[in-house]
């Protein structure tokens, strides 16, 4: 989709070459697009509306319209925008007394609890002691929800039960703390309404008992306008240090952040990227910038792909398309490399201009991948190197041996000659590419 | 007056407050159509949608003898009409009836469960729950609960057992029992997980070969919160299952749940029920013309 903006942005400028210079009425266009990209991003329109106008300013900046590239100059000033609400650096936890509070709100199935869990887990690798809290009495099952998480990552809950005000159990749980040697409380509070004022005013009661270190609003990634007031209004209840923005490892676009981050301006502490207690990742405020244009978090993706490949291997790799050598063998050791680098499907959300669903031939997902997989081990090294030696009898034993069918070996066979073929048109142009996919 | 306008009450009376009348001035400037705008965007219809409105306005704002034209009333019968155009939701043949409910992580599915099952009940249907959320942590005891508070029996597995298993088992045990409603409940999962999405596919399968008498649907779980993605999520859920109504929860908050707009427009599937609280009643049908006018005031 950034693609798309600049291509958009390309068009708007294209009649420029002609004029010889900018005109206002070409940023009026960009700035046109953006506001676009930005709605569907789930940004505030009240916050669009600043934003445009900030960066019209600066866009109609002489440097911009005497430059020869205005149009990426503008995308430059606009992921710099960005960036700047979003916060300018990673931000860090880091807690420093001892006993330290936390605490942890937000509305109805934000992900608080889970994100309670996946916290006590972080803050365990630093060396910290928590102690969770289950101050959601109102929830069916939410205290089981908070104690079974507990166990799963061996730390202890407090959880009184629900027949205890959650004054109180804040207050219990500060005197657990000390007599167990925890040296971090973790308050995981029940979800709520903004505009609930009774609800609204226990969490400021919680707060004046546990003095947080740090308190986190924790907003669902996918949360459309409402995001802004969802913000003000526990900003000034509780006066939040920071958020955490949940559910990440979907598709949205995640405008909600910067809504939030204009409105709140606190910096984003975490973000969560799957269900297991594990996926919890720092904010960069400059991938982020990018998602919400729809950029894809393509460094994000750079970096997991130096984790599992080594430039040498690169190197090769880009030698063998050139040469079309690429064999069912590289193939299937690319496979495996991305299979290292994480679920297909996040890997693919993460690439700029793709949807998943079709940035392969038949939507190849984690299951397919596995297919092919088989498929291709149960050829020979020969088989593999050579596809054309493949005929009936081979392919009747190929699919055999792998629990696939004929009609699937073939399908695989095609999908190769078909990648070799893009790969040849991709590994053209794309030079500068710091990795090549064979999917892209 | 019906239980959304006092769900929605809550707030500001949102219902019953005036619609904004900023727009009934007579011409369209190009003031009006940047409120009108603003006034669409902030209830999450996103921008195709609110430009098609947009565009309708255009067309429709009348030939110049007219003195002043109600916008707002232009665009409320757009709204309006995109829902109704919508076909009606049709109860299936096939006993027991199997609703299983489905959507992303913490739009509300078990709650939407026990208000469901307690507004079945009071129309005196028999009914049974499914505790197939075998993943997340106590979503079984969970279900227990608002089983308990609607004494209705529940079937359950323990944590990680197969969903679909669970869910024959139900079903199974439905029709031994002479039960006519199985209410599921599922796992929330991001449509993009396609494993995930796989998991539910089978639920569907495995009932639809067991029990071939059954009607089985899919009823998709949208927050009201929620923006454009949405869109997407219903998109794909409905490619994936048979998806025959959607329920919006979480509409006692001040978001307006606009996206239902473009949802309706391009996959056309009723919307059936709103949650409007946390209580065992607070669930109601959804009716096109309080949503309409709570999405269109202030």
């Amino acid at each position: 989709m950034f693609q798309d903006l600049s291509e958009k942005f390309a068009r708007v400028f294209k009649e420029l070459r002609g004029h010889g210079k900018v005109r206002e009425a070409h940023i009026h266009g960009a700035m046109k697009e953006v506001r676009r990209a930005l709605l569907e991003a789930d940004v505030n329109y009240k916050v669009v509306k600043g934003f445009i106008s900030n960066v019209s300013e600066r866009a109609l900046g002489q440097k911009v319209l005497d430059s020869i590239t205005p149009d990426q100059q503008i995308i430059k000033i606009v992921h710099e925008e960005l960036v700047k609400i979003l916060g300018s650096e990673p931000s860090v936890f880091r807690l420093s007394g001892s006993p330290s509070g936390v605490m942890v709100c937000g509305l109805q199935g934000a992900g608080k609890t889970s994100f309670t869990a996946k916290l006590a887990v972080h803050l365990k690798k630093k060396g910290r002691s928590p102690l969770l809290v289950a101050a959601d009495i109102y929830r069916p099952a939410a205290v089981e929800q908070l104690e079974v998480l507990g166990r799963e990552i061996d730390t202890p809950v407090f959880a009184p039960g629900t027949g205890l005000p959650v004054a109180e159990i804040v207050r219990r749980a500060a005197a657990e703390a000390k007599k167990s040697f925890r040296d971090t409380i973790i308050v995981d509070t029940a979800g709520r309404l903004h505009i609930d004022g009774e609800m609204m005013a226990e969490l400021s009661i919680v707060k004046d008992i546990l003095r947080p270190e740090e308190s986190l609003l924790v907003l669902d990634s996918m949360t459309g306008q409402e995001a802004v007031n969802v913000a003000r209004e526990f900003k000034k209840e509780i006066d939040f240090t920071g958020v955490v923005l949940t559910k990440l490892d979907g598709d949205t676009r995640g405008g909600a952040a910067l809504s939030v981050s204009s409105v709140a301006q606190v910096p984003i502490k975490f973000v969560c990227v799957g269900e297991k207690t594990g996926d919890l990742e720092a904010f960069y405020p400059d991938r982020m910038a990018g998602r919400i244009l729809g950029m894809g978090d393509v460094l994000s993706l750079v970096e997991k792909a130096q984790e599992t490949l080594d430039e040498k291997m690169v190197k090769e790799l880009e030698g063998k398309l050139l040469k079309e050598s690429f064999t069912l063998e590289d193939f299937l050791d690319q496979l495996q490399r991305l299979k290292k680098m994480g679920p297909v499907d996040q890997i693919l959300g993460m690439l700029p201009g793709l949807k998943a669903k079709n940035a392969l031939p038949s939507g190849v997902g984690e299951k397919e991948m596995k297919k092919i997989e088989a498929i291709i081990q149960s050829m020979t090294p020969l088989e593999r190197r050579s596809p054309q030696l493949i005929g009936g009898s081979r392919k009747r034993r190929i699919a055999n041996g792998s629990g696939s069918s004929v009609q699937d070996v073939n399908r695989l066979l095609n999908q190769f000659q078909q990648m070799k073929k893009m790969m040849k048109r991709f590994s053209k142009v794309a030079g500068k590419m710091p990795v090549s996919f064979p999917f892209s | 007056m019906n239980r959304i306008v006092r769900g929605l009450g809550k707030t500001k009376a949102r219902l019953i407050a005036p619609l904004r009348n900023i727009f009934s001035s007579g011409k369209l400037s190009q003031d009006t159509i940047e409120e009108l705008e603003d006034l669409l965007f902030s209830a999450d219809l996103g921008v195709e949608a609110t430009d098609r409105i947009i565009e309708k306005v255009r067309e429709k704002q009348g030939a110049p003898h007219e003195a002043s034209v109600d916008f707002l009333a232009i665009v409320k019968e757009e709204l309006i009409s995109v829902i109704e155009e919508v076909p009606q939701y049709l109860v299936p043949d096939g006993s027991p009836r199997v609703i299983v409910v489905i959507g992303v992580n913490g739009v509300g599915k078990t709650s939407t469960i026990g208000k469901l099952t307690s507004r079945f009940k009071a129309e005196g249907k028999k009914v049974l729950l499914a505790a197939c959320d075998t993943f997340r942590a106590a979503a079984i005891e969970q279900l227990e609960l608002w089983a308990q508070k609607t004494k209705t029996p529940v079937v359950r597995q323990k944590m990680g057992s197969d969903p679909a298993a669970v869910a024959f088992d139900a079903v199974y045990s439905a029709t031994a029992r002479g039960i006519d409603t199985v209410i599921i409940d599922t796992a929330g999962r991001l449509h993009t997980k396609s494993n995930l999405m796989e998991e539910l596919g089978k639920i569907f399968r495995v009932l639809k070969v067991k029990m071939p008498d059954a009607s089985v649907e899919g009823w998709l779980v949208l927050d009201a919160n929620a923006g454009q993605n949405s869109i997407r999520q219903a998109e794909v859920f409905v490619d994936a299952l048979p998806v025959t109504g959607l329920v919006l929860t979480k509409l006692d908050s001040t978001a307006k749940g606009g996206a239902i707009i473009p949802i309706q427009k391009n996959l056309r599937i009723p919307v059936l029920y709103v949650g409007v609280g946390e209580g065992e009643d607070d669930l109601e049908p959804f009716d096109s013309h309080a949503f309409v006018s709570a999405l269109l005031s202030d």
